[in-house]
């Protein structure tokens, strides 16, 4: 099989004694969007950490465009044009919403994303920019935390849980938006507890149970009985 | 009635350095978590590299900043790269530990190299200069540029914690430094930068000192009181707040000392003890 985009081949992240990936293995081409599904604690957190550099890794376990880069550490991930949208946002605290964004750019990567842009994409973001980060409502600062995302130019954006917590109406909205994303040739990896969706969302879905890859296939091949069997383990 | 004014001014203006011992101390705080235990210390190294500058060099103590500056910052870089950030972590007790020795080494070492005689650095006719305002108080030109130094100090702290991208990576890397990871920072970096800026104020601080003030290896310890004491009047995270618990914490000393000499500092560290018995959060905590 030729190399694909971003390879994570038999990966086994740990915290501390407690194993929470046993060779997880996923490929991502450019320019696709892969939803990682599964139940809580299935390890769909840490795979994107282990991705992002934050997780210690082998080297080889991960690689991106051709390159080994497990293990981080993440700032050279992220200048590798890999971006992640952490869980629960993060967006700093003590930065408003434009500093957020603007420090998700300092790295200057080239690309299309600039300040303008990311204000064309949530307007929200604009009539709000000389806010604290803190004065947002939940989905803004989902936006923020995409925007600032962006704003590293990346080739490969990671979404951890981009709708929990929000608003229906908020998680289409923000979904809406995804095609825009993917025109600038962004490859997109979202982890989504919501199944319907992360299939309508995505190319290929990775299904993790405790750790380990239970199904994976084309969005439009999975019939519901086999999501839900690699899902909960009955 | 001049006489306490005269008390008074002489306080601010002394406040003013103490607002710089404790500038660099809150901004390591602040970025890092770092209880800087030898930050003293290094107030007085400060004051000794400028020494010896100045007596090889023949230079003006005040001239002398421009390489007492630079090889602070120099100095803290490699502290913190090299050695202090290996002991952060979830534990504030170790980088207590570690900047603790550091300040038995400094102590010991500026011992040996320059034996406990006290020294002064000379900075010529300007320490003698005053400039009289009313009749009965006269303010001295090195206080005066001491404390106009500090306020350019702190407001140029300001500027950069608030207004360029170095101090966005400063508030971000304190707010969350796995995520500022992520938005491509290196930590370790950050932080080193952090105490660079904190020792090259230092830096600044120990040649006022010195000048101001007979010094010797030993009087770092009683420096880093006057700057914790003037954080936490002030409240942690606010600069200027910083520079008013420096004045208050210099004011109450000058009326310590006038009332009897001997009370100099039981009076400063009792308006220490008072703020914190009334406002623990300091007088103008930051706001969030």
């Amino acid at each position: 099989m030729p190399e694909a985009f971003l390879d994570v081949d038999m990966l086994d992240a740990f915290y501390g004694d407690f194993q929470a990936l046993f060779g997880v293995s996923m490929r991502v081409e450019a320019g696709a969007i892969v939803a990682v599904i599964g139940a809580n604690g299935a390890g769909k957190s840490t795979l994107l950490k282990s991705i992002a550099g934050l997780m210690a890794a082998r080297p080889e376990a991960i690689r991106f465009g051709g390159v080994a880069i497990g293990g981080g550490p993440a700032y050279r991930t992220t200048a590798r044009g890999i971006a992640l949208v952490p869980e629960g946002r993060r967006l700093f605290s003590s930065l408003s919403v434009e500093e957020n964004l603007l420090i998700g750019g300092q790295l200057g990567r080239p690309g299309p994303w600039t300040l303008a842009r990311v204000y064309e994409l949530f307007p929200m973001l604009a009539e709000r920019r000389a806010l604290p980060s803190t004065a947002l409502s939940g989905g803004q600062q989902q936006m923020a935390a995409i925007g600032r995302a962006l704003m590293s130019n990346p080739k490969l954006i990671l979404c951890d849980e981009i709708s929990l917590g929000l608003a229906p109406i908020v998680v289409r909205d923000i979904y809406a938006r995804l095609p825009s994303i993917m025109n600038e040739g962004v490859a997109v990896v979202i982890v989504e507890q919501d199944i319907v969706q992360a299939l309508t969302a995505s190319n290929h879905v990775y299904c993790l149970q405790e750790g380990r890859v239970a199904l994976a296939g084309a969005a439009g091949a999975l019939t519901r009985e086999a999501i839900s069997a690699a899902y909960f383990g009955v | 009635m001049t006489e306490w004014i005269n008390v008074i001014v002489q306080g601010v203006l002394i406040g003013g350095l103490y607002a710089m011992f404790a500038a660099g101390l809150s901004l390591i705080f602040g970025i890092m978590r770092l209880v800087n235990i030898a930050h003293g210390d290094l107030i007085v190294l400060a004051a000794y590299i400028a020494l010896v500058t100045a007596t090889t060099l023949g230079l003006n103590p005040i001239v002398a900043l421009v390489i007492v500056v630079p090889v602070m910052a120099a100095l803290g870089y490699v502290l913190q790269r090299f050695l202090l950030n290996r002991t952060l972590g979830d534990d504030l007790l170790s980088p207590l530990l570690v900047t603790f020795g550091l300040s038995v080494i400094i102590q010991n070492g500026l011992l040996e190299l320059f034996t406990a005689d006290s020294r002064r650095l000379q900075a010529g006719a300007i320490e003698v200069a005053t400039i009289p305002v009313i009749q009965g108080i006269s303010i001295g030109m090195l206080p005066l540029l001491q404390f106009t130094l500090a306020v350019v100090v702190i407001a140029g702290m300001q500027f950069v914690f608030y207004r360029t991208a170095l101090g966005r990576a400063f508030r971000a890397t304190s707010d969350d430094p796995a995520v500022a990871q992520l938005m491509g920072l290196d930590n370790r970096h950050v932080f080193a930068l952090g105490m660079a800026l904190s020792l090259a104020i230092v830096a600044i601080a120990g040649v006022l000192l010195a000048v101001r003030t007979n010094f010797d290896p030993a009087i770092g310890p009683a420096r880093l009181i006057f700057g914790f004491e003037a954080v936490i009047i002030g409240g942690l995270g606010s600069l200027w707040g910083t520079l008013c618990g420096g004045i208050l914490l210099g004011v109450a000393q000058g009326i310590g000392a006038h009332i009897d000499p001997g009370w100099q500092m039981l009076a400063g560290h009792l308006a220490f003890l008072l703020v914190l018995a009334v406002r623990p959060e300091g007088l103008f905590p930051k706001i969030h």
